[in-house]
């Protein structure tokens, strides 16, 4: 059982992208520039570690193995699509990372103990509720991709051109209120600072479109559910059920 | 009038297959332009599983049989024709045609690997919509015929190739489906296990009358479970009959070894007419057609002194490999 606690601890602790952010973005002031004061920089960090956390996929590559390898086969002969599995196991991760997060929320707090807050219990459930919507556009999308498999074989180099967007114009890396004005109206056209910006700042008190951003994520899910479904229905009839 | 369960017409599978020369060079050109062909796998088949019926599908390795099994239950889309099981077109994976099927890959696995079987078993009955209740009576029904106990508590890492496969097919089976689809489910296992398999798919079919379709490289799983075999050739069908049938007329006739009490009656006897295959000392081997054994057999006790004799079935393996090069057996 050891190397499975050592594993779920590693995984927490790969996602702590966004505390080296925050340390590149105050030892270097550039906070300045975008009117966002330390103590509102690090919450942001933090909560983008939280939404992070419990937002991260790898649907495609799960996927993409178990496709080539024909191991899809048995599930795909059974009433439940095989995407319900991965998504299970997704969901059953994040619960599973929630008490090795918290730790290091714990230890982020120790250190800068200026930026504990506690918010209010309507923002935390809405914040919930947008991290888990985030989830779901991310699952999506890399659905989508993973069905790319039925035709490329090699899907995840899909997903590797995606990841160089999500990286920059999530949030990850920095707030989308970084960007100069006229490149952010268009990154908010797309879905990607809906993934972890949107949601980030809400949960840290930023302030936000609380209505607009929970809008545009349901909207995304609207228009990828569909594409989803039709990718799969197409996709499913070119599989040849290889290595089995 | 048993009904057909299975009605296949005028079946074709094609593949596109990409080939690629060894080396750098064969690399770059496969990568710059790929050279693809359309491989017809399966070649315009057509036949009838009745109800009830357990069929064995034989050939050699990529004669097409497990493109078959995976067309009919509905894993991969057929190219030209058409296929019904029990009144569904498998393809569509409805609902309802879903819960009526199985399919079991030897060398494949839905159990999950890290946890012990029993939770795949309720998985696949939440996924099959059956309550608690119930999976956990069909499981104990279901372990008992399979002889499994303590396994269902272990990891399935930690199994052995015999207990995982009746895991397997536990996990298969929990939603009692009427058609199997069992592509070579004794790969692998030892001689016991592959006898236990044998029984219990015995009597699966015998207490629910499910018909079964099976492929298998061991001639004792189609021998003590088909009546009727499909031979497939190159993705054509060259037999489709009982295997009896097929059997008597690929071997016409048997050798029977007779031990002569002394060398002067193994002479008499070899100078008798029968068609000799050897004599050494007092053993004589003959052979005898099949329709006339019993006269045959009548007429040399009545004659000959005779200490022992031994009737040789000839080798199914033998026979049934004969079947798989031939393109086509029409009797």
């Amino acid at each position: 059982m050891l190397e499975y606690r050592v594993e779920i601890a590693l995984w927490a602790i790969s996602g702590i992208i966004p505390f080296f952010m925050l340390n590149i973005w105050t030892n270097n002031n550039l906070n300045e520039s975008i009117n966002m004061s330390d103590l509102m920089l690090s919450r942001y960090f933090l909560c983008a570690f939280f939404v992070r956390q419990f937002s991260v996929v790898w649907v495609v590559f799960s996927f993409e193995e178990d496709s080539l390898m024909g191991k899809i086969s048995p599930y795909l002969i059974q009433p439940l699509n095989p995407f319900f599995r991965y998504l299970a196991q997704h969901l059953a991760e994040q619960i599973t990372r929630f008490p090795f997060a918290l730790i290091i929320a714990f230890f982020f707090f120790i250190f800068n103990p200026e930026s504990i807050w506690i918010p209010n219990l309507g923002i935390l459930v809405l914040s919930i509720i947008s991290t888990f919507l985030s989830f779901l556009i991310q699952f999506l999308i890399q659905s989508i991709v993973a069905c790319l498999c039925f035709w490329t074989e090699k899907a995840s180099s899909i997903e590797r051109l995606l990841f160089i967007p999500t990286l920059f114009l999530s949030g990850l890396l920095a707030p989308v209120v970084s960007f100069p004005k006229y490149v952010k109206s268009w990154i908010y056209l797309t879905p990607f600072p809906y993934l972890i910006d949107f949601p980030a700042n809400l949960l840290s008190g930023n302030e936000t479109n609380i209505s607009g951003g929970l809008s545009m994520q349901i909207l995304w899910i609207f228009l990828l559910f569909p594409l989803f479904r039709k990718i799969w229905s197409k996709g499913t009839k070119k599989y040849t059920a290889m290595g089995s | 009038m048993v009904q057909n369960i299975i009605d296949v017409k005028n079946l074709s599978k094609s593949f596109d297959i990409s080939s690629k020369e060894p080396g750098l060079k064969g690399t770059i050109r496969h990568f710059f332009r790929r050279q693809t062909k359309k491989l017809k796998v399966i070649k315009d088949i057509s036949f009838e599983i009745k109800e009830g019926e357990i069929v064995g599908f034989l050939g050699a390795n990529g004669a097409g049989k497990t493109t078959i099994l995976k067309m009919l239950c509905g894993l991969i889309y057929p190219s030209e024709g058409s296929i019904l099981v029990s009144g569904y077109l498998p393809f569509r994976r409805k609902e309802n045609f879903l819960k009526n099927i199985t399919l079991i890959m030897g060398q494949k696995q839905q159990l999950i690997w890290d946890l012990p079987p029993i939770e795949s078993f309720y998985l696949n009955a939440s996924i099959y919509d059956i309550d608690q209740f119930e999976a956990k009576k069909r499981i104990k029904k279901l372990s008992e015929m399979l002889e499994i106990d303590e396994e269902l508590f272990i990891p399935v890492r930690k199994l052995s190739l015999g207990q995982r496969m009746k895991s397997e097919l536990l996990a298969a089976l929990i939603h009692e489906p009427n058609i199997l689809f069992l592509d070579e489910p004794t790969l692998g296992l030892d001689i016991n296990a592959q006898r236990n398999l044998r029984k219990f798919l015995q009597k699966y079919n015998k207490e629910t009358n499910a018909t079964i379709c099976l492929t298998s490289h061991y001639m004792k799983d189609i021998t003590s479970l088909c009546e009727r075999v499909i031979c497939v050739h190159e993705g054509s069908i060259s037999y489709d009959g009982k295997l009896d049938q097929l059997l008597k007329k690929l071997s016409p006739v048997k050798e029977i070894l007779i031990v002569c009490r002394s060398e002067d009656d193994a002479t008499k006897l070899e100078n008798f007419g029968f068609t000799v295959k050897n004599k050494i000392k007092n053993e004589i081997t003959i052979k005898i057609e099949n329709n006339n054994i019993t006269s045959s057999l009548k007429t040399i006790l009545n004659n000959f002194d005779i200490e022992d004799l031994f009737i040789n079935e000839p080798p199914i393996d033998e026979i049934i490999g004969r079947v798989l090069i031939k393109k086509n057996y029409d009797f």
